[in-house]
Parts: structure tokens; sequence; C-alpha cells
């Protein structure tokens, strides 16, 4: 009978029926992890090397794969979910997702916003030589 | 007439919700705490990463990523990390079948992986400090040793952790605060995997390619 | 080598009268405290019932006694420079030469808001909440007793700077290239670098123990909205708490490798980049002052739904508003550096952003507003220093509204009407509020109420000192007075410096009202018991248990129907006095054990920073080897739990029978 009274613990897996439960569906699941992370990891080093794909999009290729690769760490490592029982451990992580974002985003859009700004060091010598 | 009813009075027929129960047990407690506890981490890296990225051109005429970052080296950490990400994950299943002989073999290979991964880093960090590419060089490089070094350091304090908490299987067994601390050790360790994506993401590899 | 790095006896201020004075009186003091401790036999006590303590309620009462003393000290820089200000008009230089009046401002805000405001209301919220949540204690009791002594470790070491050293001067928020090494050469700004960073520690760790306990552990049946507001207050300051600290930590981490090993994050030579300080500081400091404003919300909710003795107007929208302030608070934080050469598109939307959160502010306000409406209101001192707060913080909230739009701030920021608005907030909020929940939750803690004229008196004295302090401050802000000088050439700015002076001196007083308000209270004790454990016929769970409560706070956990639950069973009680009470069966409760864990770490953290202030190595060493091995053995400990048996709660629930059932 399954007791969802309490939510899960992070890092938990599924409580499964007797059934369901079996010594290797744990394993399958660390292997299939595995295996994604491994593809993920040499598409990416692929991506970063090659000549074939346009330049301006690399960056972006390998965000994408570096935030499926997260994933997969986040489902087959670590059992984060979205059912009822996994709620508070999946807001917590989108809350933390989310400073993430503001703190790294925001930054950077201050800091370039400044540095466009600024006068470059090597031009303030150069300022009463301007015409 | 009491306030207090005892627990056992409430009925049973319709099961309460989550949040309607009561305080959920330890394990879930403790780990949460833990989990919230990764993130708040996470949040420190994401601002050394913020950081790394507003410094990463910042070379004062010194070198660059490009000239530095050795991607076969890093594919190789890449793979340890990985892999001890696995054996920790294989570890954390011998824990719940409480078998100890598993317990054993698997937190050694993931200490000899992460350890191989730490070798690695220290070997990379001493050869680019011997080309004269120490911190005192530049800000990129000021940032890059800070972002590096210190999942680094979190990697190495995982090593210390892991083996206190065979120490403790040995010493106190696997029940109750031990098992909930190998939980954490899993959730810390995958953590670090994660964020070890990242970094290669967007350092070495992103690095290179500009 | 030198075994003592760069510590020597140049370091105590032997020239400095006033430094020497003031080390002196402390020194004193502390003695006197720990002489009189010794000789009195109170060791054994003091380490069994609360050195040692992990409970909840004991750790609540050392953190606001620490924020007490703290006041004390952070008061005594501000009359210092209020006094200063105003007599050094003209050519006069006053008494406090520029050295030490740097440091004298620089600690001020430290510890006014490290050491002042964050200890109080971490206390109020240790004390309260898993009492209003009806659970035993927090989610991790002993954590909570390493994060106390952490925070302590690090006032230690600010106020050690007093004495052996100096503190920095660079203002409380320390930019670089100023707190950098090579313009700030001297132990200062390392002081204030490794005390924030052992505080920090203990601050993120009573963040995750908090966000625990309201998640994780409540009573049952209480679901998300039976929760006190309180508790969802504390919950949104601590989820703050644990998003904004680690970023601190990261800024606070580059400027030590900046000063230790010469890295170049924010230096100018290397290409680092000093702005960058300014904007990840700021991206802690904003969230830091809503961690500090949200649990005095909190407290003004509780207070004025009880004393008007009607339930809070607005629940919902008041969760909604206060999670909508903790999610906002994290989007606006360039406010404050408009100046810093941002184009107007970023200022701009920081801008919007910033007047954006005063929305679910008004919305809170107009729910306390609708609360006392149609409520009979008693004006006890909790309900005074709420009134107060809601005229002040309002006045202060639009001088911000008004700053936010930059083009005013171009003139307006680091003038003194910037130093007026946070004044005002951070007093009329904060302040106000944690002397309301320490006036208000007082007789729960102690077992007897405060006295209440002097309580009136402090009041007063704190309002009037207030407006008689800061106002003249918006006035010579828009004078175009600049804040931090130790002296001015424009004798018109004097008056208005003079009745600031005046001010502060009320405010004095008003803290000395306190003072004895506190040693009457004390004194008259006897007379003023509380007895039913409920003074001011409250709503929520904590006044269901004796004052004070016991170390179990419940013997059966309660089983919360609603919201309310404690004055709907009050309400059912009086409709039914005749109704025989239940008799209970009472089971033995397991309690977390003491544990010196936390003193000993802190012991070993204020070795290690102080070795580390003054480079002696292998005295750091010593300090982390000494923390790690001390943790060791506690993770090693046999007994994580001892249990109080049955018969112990069944006495003492029946010597408090008139507290605790209804």
């Amino acid at each position: 009978m399954t007791d969802t009274r309490f939510d899960r613990a992070p890092g938990d897996r599924p409580i499964l029926t007797g059934l369901e439960e079996e010594a290797s569906s744990g394993l399958l699941v660390y292997t299939i992890g595995l295996a994604l992370a491994i593809i993920l990891t040499i598409t990416s080093f692929w991506v970063a090397n090659t000549s074939l794909l346009w330049g301006p999009g690399i960056p972006l290729g390998l965000a994408v794969l570096a935030v499926a690769q997260m994933g997969v760490h986040l489902v087959f490592f670590l059992h984060i979910t979205t059912g009822p029982d996994n709620t508070n451990n999946v807001l917590a992580l989108a809350f933390g997702v989310l400073i993430v974002i503001l703190v790294v985003a925001g930054s950077l859009w201050i800091m370039t916003n400044l540095n466009d700004n600024m006068m470059p060091p090597g031009e303030l010598m150069s300022l009463p030589m301007r015409p | 007439m009491n306030i207090g009813v005892a627990v056992d009075d409430v009925h049973q027929r319709a099961l309460p919700s989550a949040n309607e129960s009561g305080p959920a047990p330890k394990r879930v407690v403790v780990a949460y705490g833990f989990w919230i506890f990764l993130l708040s981490d996470i949040v420190m890296f994401s601002a050394l990463f913020a950081a790394y990225a507003v410094l990463v051109r910042a070379t004062a005429g010194g070198p660059a990523g490009a000239a530095l970052f050795n991607q076969g080296s890093a594919a190789i950490e890449t793979a340890c990390l990985l892999a001890s990400s696995y054996t920790c994950g294989l570890m954390s299943l011998a824990a719940n079948e409480r078998r100890r002989a598993n317990i054993y073999l698997f937190a050694f290979v993931t200490f000899v992986l992460g350890a191989a991964f730490l070798g690695l880093e220290i070997r990379e960090f001493a050869a680019m400090i011997d080309r004269g590419a120490t911190p005192q060089r530049s800000a990129f490089l000021s940032a890059f040793f800070t972002l590096v070094g210190c999942h680094g350091l979190h990697v190495a304090a995982g090593l210390v952790w892991l083996a206190v908490m065979m120490a403790q299987v040995a010493i106190k067994g696997i029940r109750g605060t031990v098992e909930r601390r190998l939980l954490c050790f899993a959730l810390f360790w995958h953590a670090l995997d994660i964020i070890w994506v990242w970094l290669f993401t967007v350092v070495y590899l992103m690095g290179v390619r500009s | 080598m030198n075994l003592l790095g760069n510590l020597s006896w140049n370091a105590i201020p032997f020239d400095q009268p006033i430094a020497m004075f003031a080390s002196a009186l402390m020194i004193l003091v502390i003695l006197s405290i720990l002489v009189w401790i010794t000789v009195s036999g109170h060791w054994p006590y003091l380490w069994r019932e609360w050195i040692t303590s992990v409970d909840h309620k004991r750790i609540g009462v050392m953190y606001i006694v620490l924020a007490l003393v703290m006041l004390l000290r952070g008061f005594t820089d501000a009359i210092m420079m209020r006094s200063q200000q105003a007599i050094a008009a003209g050519g006069a230089q006053g008494y406090l030469p520029p050295e030490h009046f740097d440091q004298v401002f620089s600690a001020h805000g430290t510890i006014m808001i490290f050491f002042m405001a964050m200890p109080f209301v971490i206390g109020l919220m240790n004390f309260v909440v898993p009492l209003q949540l009806g659970v035993r204690d927090m989610a991790f009791p002993t954590l909570n007793s390493v994060a106390l002594w952490l925070t302590a470790s690090g006032i230690l070491l600010t106020n050690v700077s007093l004495v052996v050293g100096e503190f920095a001067k660079t203002g409380w928020v320390a930019y670089p290239p100023l707190s950098e090494l090579q313009f700030s050469p001297g132990v200062g700004v390392d002081y204030y670098l490794w005390a924030l960073q052992i505080s920090g520690i203990g601050t993120l760790l009573t963040g995750i123990n908090f966000v625990t306990t309201i998640l994780k552990t409540r009573a049952p049946g209480m679901g998300y909205m039976r929760m006190p507001v309180f508790c969802w207050t504390a919950l949104a300051s601590n989820l703050l708490m644990v998003a904004a600290f680690p970023v601190l930590t990261a800024t606070f981490a580059m400027l030590l490798l900046d000063r230790y090993l010469g890295f170049h994050f924010f230096s100018v030579n290397g290409q680092g980049n000093p702005m960058m300080y300014v904007n990840l500081f700021w991206v802690w400091g904003h969230p830091e002052v809503y961690i500090l404003i949200l649990p005095a919300f909190g407290v003004f909710s509780e207070v004025i739904a009880t004393f008007s003795g009607k339930p809070l107007f607005g629940y919902r929208s008041m969760v909604a508003a206060t999670m909508v302030i903790c999610v906002l608070s994290f989007i606006v934080w360039l406010h404050h550096f408009f100046t810093m050469g941002a184009s107007a598109d970023v200022n701009g939307f920081f801008g919007v952003m910033t007047m954006v959160i005063a929305v679910p502010t008004g919305v809170k306000i107009f729910n306390w507003l609708f609360t006392m409406y149609g409520g009979r209101v008693r004006f006890s001192v909790p309900v005074l220093w709420s009134i107060g707060f809601m005229v002040t913080f309002v006045i202060g909230g639009m001088t911000g509204v008004l700053m936010a739009v930059p083009p005013a701030d171009f003139q307006l920021h680091n003038s003194l009407f910037l130093i007026a608005h946070f004044h005002n907030v951070i007093i009329g909020g904060v302040v106000f509020g944690v002397m309301a929940g320490f006036n208000y939750w007082f007789p729960k803690a102690f077992g007897f109420t405060l006295d209440e004229r002097w309580g009136r008196s402090a009041f007063w004295c704190w309002l009037v000192g207030f407006y008689l302090a800061f106002m003249p401050l918006y006035i010579l802000g828009l004078m175009g007075m600049t804040r931090r000088m130790q002296h001015y050439d424009n004798v018109s700015w004097q008056p208005w410096l003079v009745a600031a002076a005046v001010g502060a001196v009320v405010i004095m007083a008003g803290i000395a009202c306190q003072i004895i308000q506190l040693v009457v209270s004390i004194r008259d004790r006897a007379r003023h018991r509380d007895l039913t454990g409920d003074p001011w016929n409250g709503r929520t769970l904590e006044w269901s248990t004796a004052s004070p409560p016991p170390a179990w706070n419940f013997a059966v956990l309660p089983h919360v129907a609603g919201a309310d639950t404690y004055w709907n069973a009050k309400r059912r009680r009086q409709a039914n006095p005749n109704e025989p009470v239940q008799a209970r069966e009472y089971e033995a409760i397991e309690m977390p054990n003491n544990s010196p864990i936390g003193f000993i770490n802190a012991f070993f953290a204020v070795v290690t920073g102080f070795a580390l202030i003054w480079h002696i190595w292998w005295m750091a060493g010593l300090g982390v080897f000494g923390a790690f091995a001390a943790f060791l053995l506690f993770a090693f400990r046999a007994e994580d739990e001892i249990e109080i048996p049955a018969e112990r709660i069944a006495q003492f629930e029946q010597v408090h029978r008139a507290e605790v059932a209804l």
C-alpha cells in the first residue's frame, strides 16, 4: 500500500510496490543515466571542436547540452520527479535555479552595460590629443 | 476540553495530504535540509560564475583560455567524476539494501575516481603556474583559479567526508543517523557533478572555442 | 619567521585615548560579569542550561541578549557621530580625528545590521516559530546552536578590533579599491571580512534550519494556509537568507583572495573590475534588508490581530504579498548604485521594479489598518510600537520610492537624504518591530510581563527622538550635505546637525527607559507573573503553553483543525464552561541532547579568524584542525537524544494545568 502521507526525501528513489521493486531496477535507472550523460558529454566535446556548425550558435548549443545533462543527473541520479510527493523538492530547485539565473544574467547585463559606458584606460591618456 | 489531541485519535479514513500530516519523518527532514544547503552552495557558485563571465576577457596581456586549456585533460576529468557519480549511486543502492561489503566497495571506487579527478586538476594547475599563468597574472586567471579551485575544494571535502562515512559505517553500523548522512553525501556528490557539467561547458569548452 | 605574524604591541591603540577608554570599559564590564559568575558558582548552570543548550527557546533568548548588547555598542557609535558632526562646523575639527571617525561609522553600520538587527529578528523567530507551528523544536536543533555561537564569534572578533588593531575605515560596505590591500594596508578590513564570513555561515545555517522547519515540520493538520502570518514571513525571510548570503560569501572570498594572495578580482591593475564588487555586494545587500523587515511585518500582523480582537484581515493577500516581496527583492538591487554609470534602460528597469515592490508592502499596510477597523483596539505597548511603525515606515517608504527615480537619485545618492531614508525604514520598521515583538513575547519567555509605564516612556522617547534625529537629515540632504563627513565648511548646516544630536540624546533616553523597564520588571516579577500562559488573549498556538514553556513545548502535539485554532478552542470553552476536561495519557518524549559542539566550534572559529587577520599561519591551521577534530568527536557521539519520562510530563501538566488546559 503506497503511503503518500509524507513527502519524499530528495535523493530517495520512489517507493514502489513489492511487485515493481526489484534489485535490478535501481541499477537500471543509474545505468541509463550514466549512458545518457556520456552521450551528452561526448556531444558537447564534439560541438565545441567541430567546424560543421555555425560558429555563433555553438555557445547556445553547449548551454542546451549542459541543461540536458543537468536534467539527466537530476532525474536519474537524484530521482527528482514531478510527482505530488516531490513537489517541495522541485519547488526548492526551481527557486534555486531562478536565483542563479537572476544573479548570473543580471550581473552580466549590468556589467556589460557598465563596461560599454566606461572609457578604456588607454583612451584616457589620449583624450587631450583628440581633435 | 483540550485542544491537544493525541495524533492517534485523528480519523484515518481520509489520509491527509503531505502538508497536513504533521512533522515529516527524520529522513525527509534531514535530506530536505541538505537539499536547501546544496541550493545555497549552487548560488555561491553562480556568483563565482558571474565573476568569471565578467572577467573572462580581462587577460591583462597574459594568456587566455584558448592558450591554456587542455581539452583532453578536461575530458578525462569529466569521465572520472561522472563515473564516480555512477559508483556513488551504486553505493546508495547498497546502502538501501544494507549490504555492507558493497557499500565499502563502491565507496572505495568512488573515492579513487574522485581522487583521480583531483590529482589531474592539481597537475593542470601546477602546469599553468609553471608557465607563468598564475592567478596573480590577470583578473581572468584569478577568476579561473577561484571558480575551478572552489569546485576542487568541494571535491576534496567530499573525499574527506566519504572516508569519515566509511569509518562511521564500520563503527556505528548503517541504521539511523549514518543512513541519513550517506543520503546527504550522495546528494552532495551528484550536485558536484552537476556543477562540473557547467564548469567544463562554460570554462573549458566555451573557453577553448573563443 | 615571526611566531606571532604581524601581531605586536603596536596593535594596541595606546596613542588614542578614546579607543583606550572604550577598550578599558569593555574589558572591565566583561571581566566583572565573568568574575561574578565564577564567584557565585553559576558556571555549571550556565554551561548545562544555556551554553550547550539546543533548545530553540534558549537560543532565541541568547540571540536577543547579543542583539541588545550590540545595540548599546552600535548606539554609542551613533552618539559619537552625532556629537562630532554637531561641533565640527566651519574650521572646527571636532574631537574625532578622521581615521577614528571612519572606523566609527564603519563599525556603526556593520554592528547595527549584522550584529543587532539580524540577531534580534533571528532570536524572535527562533523563540516563536516552533511554538506557533505546534512542534517541539527546530528541524536541526544542534545546527541552531552552532549558528548562534558562530554569530557570537563574529561579534567577538569585531569587538576585539577595538582593543587589538583597528576596524575597517571603508564604510560598512567596504568597496574596493579602498578596501584593497594597497589602500587599506592595516588589519581593519580583514577584521571586517573574517567576522562577517564567520557569522555569515551561521546565518546560512539558520536559513536552512527555518526553511526546513516551516516546510517539513508542523503540527498535524496545520496546512500551509493555516500557519500564522509570522511563520510565513519567517519562511520568506529565511528563503532570502539561503538565496542571498552565499553571494556575500563569494564576494568577500574574492576580496580576501585579492588582499591575501594578490588576486585581481577588484583591483584595477590586472584588469580587475571594482564595479563588480559593488554589483555583487548589492545582489546580497538588497535581499538583506528584506530579510530584516519581513519578520518585523510578521510581528505586526500578530500584534495587531491580537490586540484588535479580530482575525487578521486578508490572510491570503498577506501571504501572497509576503511571497511576492520575497521574489521581487531579488530584482531591484541596482538602485543602490544608479550613479555608477549604467545607461538609462538598465537604470530605468531597476527604478521601475523598485517602485513595484512598494505595492505589496502597501497591501500589507492596508490589511493591518482594516484589521484594526471595527475591532476593539487595546493600546498596549506592542500596539504603540506598531502604530508608530505604520506612520514612520510609510514616510520612509515614500522617500525610497522618490529615490527610485534615477534622475532624483543622481541628486540624492550618498547624501544625508539617503541616510535619513534607510534609517527611517530600518528604525521605523525593523527596530520598532523587534521592540513590539520583544514586549509581546517577553511574558511567554520569562513568565512575567514587562512594566507598562516604562514601556510607554521608552516608546515615546524613541518616536520623538527618531523624528528629531532624522527629519533634519532629509533637509540636510536636500541642502547638499554628503554622508560620512568628519567636518564640514558650510555653517548653515550646523543647526540641523545640532537638532539631530538632540534627537539622538532623546533616543538614548528611550534606551535608558528600556533598561529601567527590564530592571523594574525583574524586580517586580512576582506582581506581574503570567498565570494563564495567555496574558494578551492571543490567537495562536504559542499562547496555549505554559509561561515559560517546558523543554518539550507541547505534551501532546496539537491537532490543528483550522486557522486560529487556539482562539476557536477558547471560544468553544467559553461557550461550554461545564464540559469536563479530557483526561490524557502521556507518553515519554524524545528530545535532542545538549551539545557543546556549537560553543567549541565557535571558539576555534575565533582563533582561526584572529590568526588569519594577523597572519599567524600556524595558529590558523591549529584552529581549523581543532574545529574539525571537535566536529569528528561530535559526529561519533553515542547518544543523540534524551528521553523525558511520561511521569515528568504529567507532573508538569498537572502543576501548570491553569495554563495548558482551557
